[in-house]
């Protein structure tokens, strides 16, 4: 969905007129001035203050882009996956019908790896190719080949695998894998059990005036990016080559290495255009990179193409993390937190995967941004027999903050308190130890963004207005909802620090500056987001950068493309390349201190360099001071945090159950925005994508425990008839470690849609729903039970 | 992949007569779905071309309506948006803007089924359908014409080549509601079309056609006969609703719930029922 945003958000964006050349750019500069603080204030003062075009958006809006899929090559093969059906069991054999010509096509089995059967997200525990046994239906067992896509839908028909079911039924969710009768998939069934605790809530318990309880729960959600995946494999010239639709080159590269036992600089990754992703290209486009790799390299290197259609994509790849938490508040007759009491499971699906760090950035969030002395967050990832969920904008903290705020609501009502006075009463404020224990400092102020939501929607108008209108007794019921929370960039804990990303710019003779970074561009305007911050850096114009196609031969590994850290980490280490290409070019160039565009051309023209390229790299630096206990949960979780309060305005008609949302407002608190339209665009998008979360979107799991709704005609995600205005707000505190102060917002916008449109029905019905999708059938009978 | 594209019915006629095989087509929003459309051995008879198909026109019967008019014409056409209001308002739900500029009537009818959005208020009309073929044309009443899930009772060297749809009395009601769960390009859930005129103990018409409650869209006989049995007043809702529940059976699907149809048909029904209700309209809150 935010591609509806980001095209409104490339035709909205005006021309920039071109610059006068000749003009000097910095006017007052001294070699100090260069290096000012990211988080001074003239950081931005210039570049920033346009609105320059997407740097991906002509070739988007006229449809040169190209994808995986309209890559060609001579002689391409075509491919396929055959699968297992059953959720769990062992193949027993695989029969290839002998009506089928074998010899012409490319057959490769589990028998084929030359290295790892498996990928690491963060253990090895993932087969690319099923052994024998097999936890989950839809995993892979055979890979086919050839050059005519109907021969190789007949040599599909023509595989039969031969499977033993488990002795034990299998379990699909939380409840049942919990139970200790049930199948073992992993022992006990829990991949992790973390524990976030501060104070402690059983000294408080039994003298808190009122303790509040309830159990949430969220369900899967499919990305439903619009470009299904998609890869293609050769090797050229003895390197294996393998380019597609992906989040994270580096990623790929490393399963590649591992499944294929090359030499590293034999394996070459390559993105292409990317139609999306949302997270759901951050694992799975591992396994179809070796998978097209595995049968190139059978087929003696030819190139091979294994492009998902959008049925297959939507079956096997992975969703958001289902959850379910149980919170207990306590709190004095006044409204203040004495207590947070959470538990909190995910259904982390047949093999571990990323749950593990998805499940901390769900505890961490779990508590909220509010100040309270005594937490307790017990998460836990639990394995059942589903397809793996996971990476999924917001990485588990949608879940725990759903959970959350929504039971705020339910503690406002047994306080006979307003839902936007007991979160004033709560929020941190700087000074204020947060929940994981990381001390919150100014200038930040999250009840400045409270109020700016609200009197952006004159929210305390609006709720009268409910109250009055539902005293008539129409039909149609309306409602005001909303949530506070924040949601933390970069990489959890200590993430960054292992990372140790590096991102570098190369610059010609010419004067072009091409960023080189393994981040990739797939639609949410990163390489508009990172030639600004170049651009402004380096003070020249927008125009002279451009960023270089991430492939691993010629770009460094910036880390992944996820966790809200593009424009925080790499940006901010590409700050650091471009003060040492301006120290380079004043030290060997002579380039002025104080300079215009033509002088920093000219100045690249005569550095020294054999090939007429320069390349300047830079690592990232971890903050000082930001320490982080991976066994206690204490300690400063990420870097910075963007804080926001959304409120949702909702009609109900009780007549079907159907919930319009009215009008939507996204305040937030970002520390800086690098591109106005970019950043609406991402706001905008999170929200309509939480507004899918919380009404329209239900994956349906069939008796395999594969996603059955695989259509996009039966997984129903909202059109933009179904979207209101939304009103996204900024407040710009500098207060990020990103450059200009700045933080990400990547994911936020995807954390306060659900609760704040459930928290809006519930005042609008005076019912007590306490999950997502809440769907019409859901809430015509939430209104029976009332 | 054979493709005959006549340009005059005869020619379209005498080619299926011929080869009663081949697939007809008209704007090929369902054709073209199906993930079979180009498989060997598929013969297309596209009908785009056909001259005299397309239009609405005024008869002495009522409004005649090509097979091949689109959704777009039918939802801004003056004289079904006079005559015929709930018509057009199903033609402006089916699918979305560009669906409808290619969706035609005649189409929606045909792939037969249950959920589309248009079947309903035709039967809500009293519609009839002229089947055409090379040994003639038949005139069916619509109520008549799906015979089971996906089934017609079109013979296979047979078009549907209009829609004949009678004036509705004046100052009937005219009712159409789609719930979808989303606004556009929505598969129904449960749709609603009715058609009533006069009151109590002296009904003209009443007539409720319904999507996605059976196999086929249906037309609520014993709905129908349940209210106008009923002397002084519309019958109370649990009258309704046991009168409905035998009209319709309402099943679980990927879609909704069986019991969801069940509540929601019935709570339409009521909604298109308030203006005969007590003067102050109705309370849907209970
Ligand atoms: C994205 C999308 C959204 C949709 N949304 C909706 C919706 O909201 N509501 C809804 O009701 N439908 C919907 N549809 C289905 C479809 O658009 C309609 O059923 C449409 O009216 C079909 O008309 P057509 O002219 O495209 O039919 P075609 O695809 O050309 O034909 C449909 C069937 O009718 C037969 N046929 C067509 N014309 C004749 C004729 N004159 N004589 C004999 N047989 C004929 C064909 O052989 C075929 O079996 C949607 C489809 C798509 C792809």
């Amino acid at each position: 969905m935010s591609n509806r945003s980001g095209l409104q958000a490339i035709l909205a964006v005006p021309r920039v007129c071109p610059r006068k050349r000749g003009m000097k750019w910095v006017e007052d500069g001294t070699e100090n001035a260069l290096y000012t603080s990211m988080h001074d204030d003239t950081w931005g003062a210039r570049v920033l203050q346009e609105i320059p075009l997407r740097k991906d958006g002509n070739e988007k809006v006229r449809g040169t882009a190209r994808y995986v899929a309209d890559v060609s090559y001579h002689g391409m093969l075509h491919a396929a996956t055959v699968r297992t059906r059953q959720p769990g069991g062992t193949v027993v054999s695989i029969t290839f019908d002998d009506h089928v010509p074998w010899s012409e096509y490319v057959v490769v089995t589990a028998k084929d790896v030359p290295g790892v059967n498996a990928v690491k997200m963060i253990e090895w525990d993932q087969p690319v190719l099923v052994e024998a046994q097999f936890r989950h239906a839809g995993e892979p067992v055979v890979l086919v080949a050839h050059p005519d896509p109907q021969a190789l839908a007949r040599a599909v028909a023509a595989i039969h695998i031969d499977e033993r079911a488990c002795a034990t039924a299998p379990v699909f969710t939380i409840d049942e894998a919990l139970r200790p009768e049930t199948r073992r998939i992993v022992a006990d069934n829990v991949y992790r059990d973390y524990l976030m605790a501060k104070g402690s809530v059983t000294d408080v318990e039994t003298t808190t005036d009122l303790v509040f309880e309830g159990e949430y729960q969220t369900g899967a959600q499919e990305h439903l990016y619009i470009e299904p995946q998609g890869m293609i494999a050769r090797v050229e010239d003895g390197v294996l080559i393998v380019e597609g639709s992906m989040q994270c080159p580096y990623y790929v590269h490393a399963a590649l290495v591992a499944v294929t036992a090359l030499p590293e600089d034999r394996v070459r990754v390559q993105q292409c255009t990317t139609g999306g992703a949302f997270g759901g290209k951050e694992e799975y486009p591992s396994h179809i990179a070796c998978h097209a790799a595995l049968l190139a390299l059978k087929a003696d290197g030819h190139p091979v193409a294994l492009i998902y259609r959008r049925g297959e994509d939507m079956a096997v790849t992975p969703k958001r993390h289902p959850s379910r938490s149980r919170v207990r508040l306590g709190a004095s007759h006044d409204g203040r937190l004495r207590f947070i009491d959470i538990d909190f499971v995910i259904d982390g699906g047949a093999y571990l995967t990323l749950s593990p760090v998805v499940l901390s950035r769900g505890v961490i969030h779990a508590a909220g941004p509010y100040r309270c002395d005594n937490v307790r967050v017990r998460g836990r990832a639990v394995a059942t027999n589903h397809p793996p969920f996971g990476a999924f904008r917001g990485f588990g903290a949608p879940q725990s903050i759903f959970a959350l705020e929504v039971a705020l609501d339910g503690l406002a009502r047994a306080l006979g308190v307003a839902p936007d006075v007991l979160r004033a009463r709560n929020v941190l404020v700087p000074g204020d130890i947060s929940p994981a224990g990381q001390k919150i400092g100014g200038p930040l102020d999250m009840q400045r963004v409270i109020d700016q939501a609200l009197e952006a929607c004159h929210y305390h108008a609006k709720v009268e207005a409910c109250h009055r209108w539902n005293a008539q007794g129409h039909a149609i019921r309306k409602g005001v909802g909303l949530a506070t929370f924040y949601h933390g960039a970069g990489f959890t804990g200590n993430g960054e620090l292992t990372l140790r990303s590096r991102a570098g710019l190369r610059v010609s003779a010419a004067g072009v500056v091409e960023i080189l970074t393994s981040t990739t561009e797939m639609g949410q305007g990163m390489q508009t987001t990172l030639s600004r911050i170049v651009a402004e850096a380096l003070r020249i114009p927008y125009e002279g950068v451009c960023v270089a196609r991430p492939d691993t031969r010629d770009v460094p590994n910036s880390g992944p493309t996820v966790a809200s850290r593009t424009c925080m980490v790499v940006g901010a280490i590409l700050v650091q390349a471009a003060r040492k290409l301006i120290a380079r070019l004043c030290a060997d160039a002579a380039l002025p201190p104080s300079y215009s565009y033509e002088e920093f051309r000219a100045a690249c023209a005569r550095l020294p360099s054999s090939d007429g390229v320069t390349i300047i790299t830079a690592d990232y630096q971890h903050p000082a001071g930001r320490d982080w206990d991976e066994s206690t949960f204490q300690g400063s979780p990420y870097a910075s945090f963007a804080w926001a309060c959304y409120v949702a305005e909702v009609e109900i008609d009780t007549t079907t159950g159907e919930v319009s949302v009215l009008d939507f407002t996204a305040a937030q608190e970002v520390g800086r925005v690098i591109h106005p339209t970019v950043a609406a665009g991402q706001i905008e998008g999170g929200v309509v994508q939480g507004i899918g979360y919380a009404l329209f979107e239900e994956v349906r799991f069939g008796a395999d425990g594969q996603m059955a709704n695989n259509r996009v005609t039966n997984y129903i995600i909202p059109t933009s008839a179904d979207i209101p205005p939304i009103r996204a707000l900024f407040q710009e505190s500098r207060h990020g470690a990103g450059p200009g102060g700045a933080a990400g917002i990547g994911e936020l916008p995807m954390d306060g849609p659900a609760p704040a449109i459930i928290n809006a029905i519930n005042a609008a019905l005076g019912t007590d729903l306490r999950h997502v999708p809440a769907l019409p059938e859901h809430i015509l009978a939430a209104m029976e039970g009332r | 992949m054979p493709w005959y594209a006549p340009r005059h019915l005869e020619e379209a006629l005498a080619l299926l007569a011929e080869r009663p095989g081949l697939i007809p087509i008209a704007g090929g929003t369902d054709v073209m779905v199906d993930g079979n459309a180009g498989a060997a051995g598929r013969e297309y008879l596209s009908l785009a071309g056909v001259a005299n198909l397309r239009g609405v026109s005024e008869t002495p019967l009522g409004l005649a309506i090509g097979a091949l008019t689109t959704m777009t014409e039918i939802g801004r056409h003056p004289l079904v948006c006079r005559h015929l209001p709930a018509l057009a308002a199903s033609a402006r739900v089916t699918g979305a803007v560009a669906i409808q500029n290619r969706a035609t009537l005649g189409g929606n009818i045909m792939n037969a089924s249950p959920a589309a959005d248009n079947p309903p208020v035709l039967l809500a009309y009293g519609a009839s359908v002229v089947l055409m073929s090379a040994m003639g044309s038949r005139h069916v009443p619509y109520a008549q014409f799906h015979s089971g899930y996906k089934e017609t009772i079109r013979r296979p060297t047979e078009i549907l080549g209009e829609v004949i749809v009678p004036f509705p009395p004046d100052h009937a009601h005219h009712y159409f509601r789609k719930v979808g769960t989303r606004r556009a390009q929505a598969i129904s859930k449960v749709g609603l079309a009715a058609v009533l005129a006069g009151r109590p103990g002296s009904w003209e018409c009443v007539r409720f056609g319904l999507a996605s409650v059976a196999a086929t869209p249906i037309l609520a006989c014993a709905l129908a006969a349940a209210i106008t049995g009923s002397d002084h007043s519309v019958p109370r809702d649990e009258e309704l609703a046991e009168a409905l529940g035998r009209d319709i059976a309402a099943r679980d699907d990927i879609r909704s719930t069986a019991d969801y149809r069940r509540r929601v048909a019935i709570n339409l029904v009521r909604e298109a029922l308030a203006p005969w209700r007590s003067q102050g309209g109705f309370d849907a809150s209970h």
